[in-house]
């Protein structure tokens, strides 16, 4: 379970925080994620910032899914390579 | 279709819920076992937008294809960002006639008012109303008004009735699809419902949603003029595109595959329904069409939409087939498959 | 839209699918305990795609399908007190007790209203004293801290009609439960990615452990699931049991620890009564005696209600389902007496239930 939807925190008010997604912004409590910044992105659930996510973590997370599709694309080259294909004239 | 034998647990029958009015599985039910049950004629259980009548003169020769039509509007609150219950009551019988492919003439206008509802607010209603008349060239003949005591309304609620013409050579009805035809969607999906939603007590957001609430008979009108021959038209109400696009099915007995990357959706309506758990799919429109053509008229047909202000999104959205008959198929933005049912009771916002 | 769009590329999906199902040599079973992950697994198709190399099993994870059915009947006791409001996720409204769901309840005059936060009830409660307004306290990890802080907040606020009504549970006995009943082979599991936030992975760390089984903690986007999936059957073809956390931008090893002790502060850990598997010990939360004003089950007079749950319908399997034991298509109500439109037992109700998510998404195309 556990719908919690990454927001960015565009202004902070005490415990409240003012979070932005695709337009939309909402008011939260950082109850639970009282070191949260301004530009911080969080997930939220229910109402509440529970985690403030990674941006470097996620940076590695996507440049491991390039790796994948550079590494897939090699192996699907090396493929139509060895099935002797013409390129297109 | 669907067994709706209901076995086993009586207790949930026996009373109306909010379910029932979603416009899902339970709220097509309903008319089926109660008002089709007892008011069932060929004409009502064809179950249209709007209705064939028949109208003669003296010597039997009938006059034009007119329909008729009526809907009742209860929304709550009246009045939210892109319209009120007064425009929506005018956009959508007028659009409830469009959809047979007819030009509306006449509405009538029935109000239930709440004791105690300000006269400024009724005011404001009723100029929409006007308004919004206006701009879709029909005219309001007939009116009632009652009160009920606090507590029994919430505020306001109207019928309007309506009757229009089809053109000569104009076919368009629900049972009309055929397995090689295009789906046709004027623009993006999600915004009445979630404009709606955004208004709701204690949801603590603020967005720039608004309704897409508007009279779609000029854009019927040019579409209609570019292929006369349309098969089908229905505007995604009450359940949304997906269970609107399976009643369709459903009525035509064919199946459609729906290629979920092609449906218009606004950025703010995404984000919305992500918060909330909803499914914008599942999403009340009220200024939106569904459009099934022969597929060499496709083309065509969109463009003459994209050339209408409720047409600039318009897109193509999916294939009838002969596969799966009866059912939806969505081709997700993954590029798998899964089945894309119909609403049953109500969409609640979820947390889990 | 960010830290979402990007884990829903489809050419990439496309190419995790590849992977697994070339790693795959025989079919895996892996279990998921979270009904957010058993609707994005159906919502993406991914079940249909993966199938038969891996099999996905949907374990005990939504929280609505796994509350005793006598909680239900005793929250809806409680709202037909004539100055009891009740606030509830949206989630529960459908869910049947052993008579009727709160839906029904509210359709008879019961005073029940929907919420998306625990601070839309304490302000309902702020603004009413004349209510009492009692929070369905539902959900496991992710939800409960959200919980305890209202909590603290009311306590903070000398707020003296708010209350709850506790029937949070925790993911880990839930999991012990299954693995010990040995009624389904479970091959790896997929970790619930934001209860895991609040754990942190380390929770996991008696999977590899006690049982000889990895756990990848996974997000829900397409993308996250497919590589969680992917580590895990990667894990099995070597035979290592080990945690692995691919979901690191939201869920590291020790969890949010202010979370944790807010809910240390509140709650205390008890047996739970959970639907179709009985009493769990240890497995679920109570209020602390200090939270004892807002705790209401005391405050009520209304019987407390047993110990444990019957099943409401005898022909019902959900407590099958929810152990894995069978899929939903083997209940014999499935499809028949019991549908989304008509639900019998919770595995129906909830979107997220292994039964619903089976009629929407899955039926017919698999013949």
């Amino acid at each position: 379970m556990c719908l919690a939807i990454p927001l960015r925190v565009q202004r902070i008010d005490g415990a409240l925080a003012e979070v932005e997604l695709g337009g939309v912004t909402k008011t939260v409590s950082l109850v639970l994620t009282p070191d949260a910044k301004e530009g911080d992105y969080v997930l939220v659930h229910t109402g509440f910032a529970i985690s403030v996510l990674d941006e470097q973590e996620a940076q590695e997370t996507l440049a491991l899914f390039a790796e994948l599709e550079e590494a897939s694309r090699a192996v699907e080259e090396q493929a139509e390579s060895d099935e002797g294909q013409a390129p297109e004239a | 279709m669907r067994p709706t034998i209901a076995m086993g647990v009586p207790w949930m029958d026996n009373k109306i819920t909010m379910a029932h009015g979603s416009g899902g599985l339970l709220a097509h039910e309903l008319v089926e076992q109660v008002f089709i049950k007892h008011l069932g004629n060929p004409t009502l259980s064809a179950l249209e937008d709007a209705s064939n009548i028949e109208l003669a003169d003296a010597r039997g020769q009938l006059l034009g294809q007119p329909v008729m039509t009526t809907d009742s509007y209860v929304v709550s609150p009246i009045f939210f960002p892109g319209g009120d219950i007064g425009r929506l009551s005018i956009c959508g019988t007028v659009n409830d006639l469009s959809m047979r492919g007819a030009r509306p003439l006449y509405l009538t206008a029935g109000f239930v008012l709440q004791e105690g509802l300000p006269l400024e607010e009724l005011e404001r209603v009723v100029a929409s109303m006007a308004a919004t008349a206006q701009e879709a060239g029909v005219r309001i003949v007939a009116g009632d008004t009652k009160v009920v005591e606090r507590g029994s309304a919430d505020k306001l609620f109207i019928n309007t009735a309506g009757i229009g013409l089809v053109p000569p050579g104009v076919q368009v009805s629900a049972s009309r699809a055929r397995p090689g035809d295009v789906v046709l969607l004027s623009g993006t999906v999600g915004d009445h419902g979630l404009a709606i939603m955004t208004q709701r007590e204690g949801l603590r957001f603020t967005s720039p949603i608004r309704s897409d609430c508007a009279p779609l008979n000029g854009l019927v009108a040019d579409m209609l003029a570019t292929c006369p021959d349309i098969h089908v038209l229905r505007d995604p109400t009450r359940g949304g595109l997906a269970t609107t696009l399976n009643e369709l099915a459903d009525q035509s007995a064919v199946g459609i595959a729906v290629d979920e990357r092609s449906v218009p959706i606004h950025e703010s309506v995404r984000a919305a329904s992500e918060l909330l758990g909803l499914d914008p799919l599942y999403v009340a429109n009220e200024g939106k069409l569904i459009a099934i053509v022969a597929t060499d008229d496709a083309e065509r047909v969109l463009a003459a939409m994209r050339q209408h202000p409720l047409g600039r999104e318009a897109a193509r959205i999916g294939r009838i087939v002969e596969e799966h008959p009866r059912r939806v198929v969505l081709n997700t933005i993954l590029g798998t498959h899964r089945l894309l049912d119909m609403l049953t009771g109500e969409q609640l916002p979820r947390i889990c | 839209m960010k830290y979402t769009d990007e884990y829903r590329d489809p050419v990439t999906a496309r190419r995790l699918i590849d992977k697994i199902t070339a790693r795959a040599t025989r079919p895996i079973q892996i279990m998921e305990f979270c009904g957010g992950h058993t609707h994005a697994i159906m919502r993406y198709g991914i079940r249909q795609t993966l199938a038969p190399h891996v099999r996905m099993l949907s374990g005990p994870g939504c929280p609505v399908c796994v509350t005793a059915d006598t909680d239900i009947d005793y929250a809806i006791a409680l709202a037909h007190l004539p100055s009891v409001t009740v606030a509830t996720f949206g989630d529960m409204l459908r869910v049947p007790g052993t008579r009727a769901s709160l839906q029904q309840a509210k359709a008879d005059g019961a005073d029940v209203r929907m919420v998306y936060s625990a601070l839309d009830a304490l302000e309902m409660a702020r603004q009413n004293p004349a209510r009492s307004v009692v929070m369905l306290g539902i959900g496991f990890e992710t939800t409960a801290p959200t919980i305890a802080a209202s909590l603290v907040q009311a306590r903070e606020m000398g707020l003296r009609n708010y209350y709850v009504h506790c029937m949070h549970k925790l993911t880990p006995p839930a999991m012990r439960a299954i693995l010990d009943a040995g009624e389904v082979r479970v091959d790896a599991v997929l970790g619930p990615g934001h209860v895991t936030a609040i754990t942190g992975w380390r929770a996991w760390e008696f999977l590899p452990r006690d049982y000889h089984i990895s756990c990848a903690v996974s997000g829900f986007e397409p993308l996250d699931i497919l590589q969680a999936v992917y580590l895990l059957v990667d894990a099995v073809e070597t035979g290592e049991a080990q945690v692995a956390n691919p979901y690191a931008r939201g869920v590291d090893a020790d969890g949010n620890k202010v979370a944790q002790q807010l809910m240390e502060q509140v709650f205390q850990v008890t047996a739970a009564a959970w639907r179709g598997m009985g009493e769990i010990p240890a497995s679920g939360l109570g209020l602390r005696p200090e939270f004892a004003a807002h705790d209401a089950r005391l405050a009520f007079d209304v019987p407390l209600p047993e110990a444990a749950p019957t099943p409401q319908h005898r022909a019902c399997r959900c407590g099958d389902v929810l152990r894995g034991v069978i899929e939903p298509s083997e209940c014999p109500l499935f499809g028949k007496a019991c549908t989304p439109a008509r639900p019998v037992g919770p595995c129906m109700v909830s979107g997220e239930g292994s039964c619903a998510a089976h009629y929407r998404y899955g039926g017919t195309l698999d013949g």
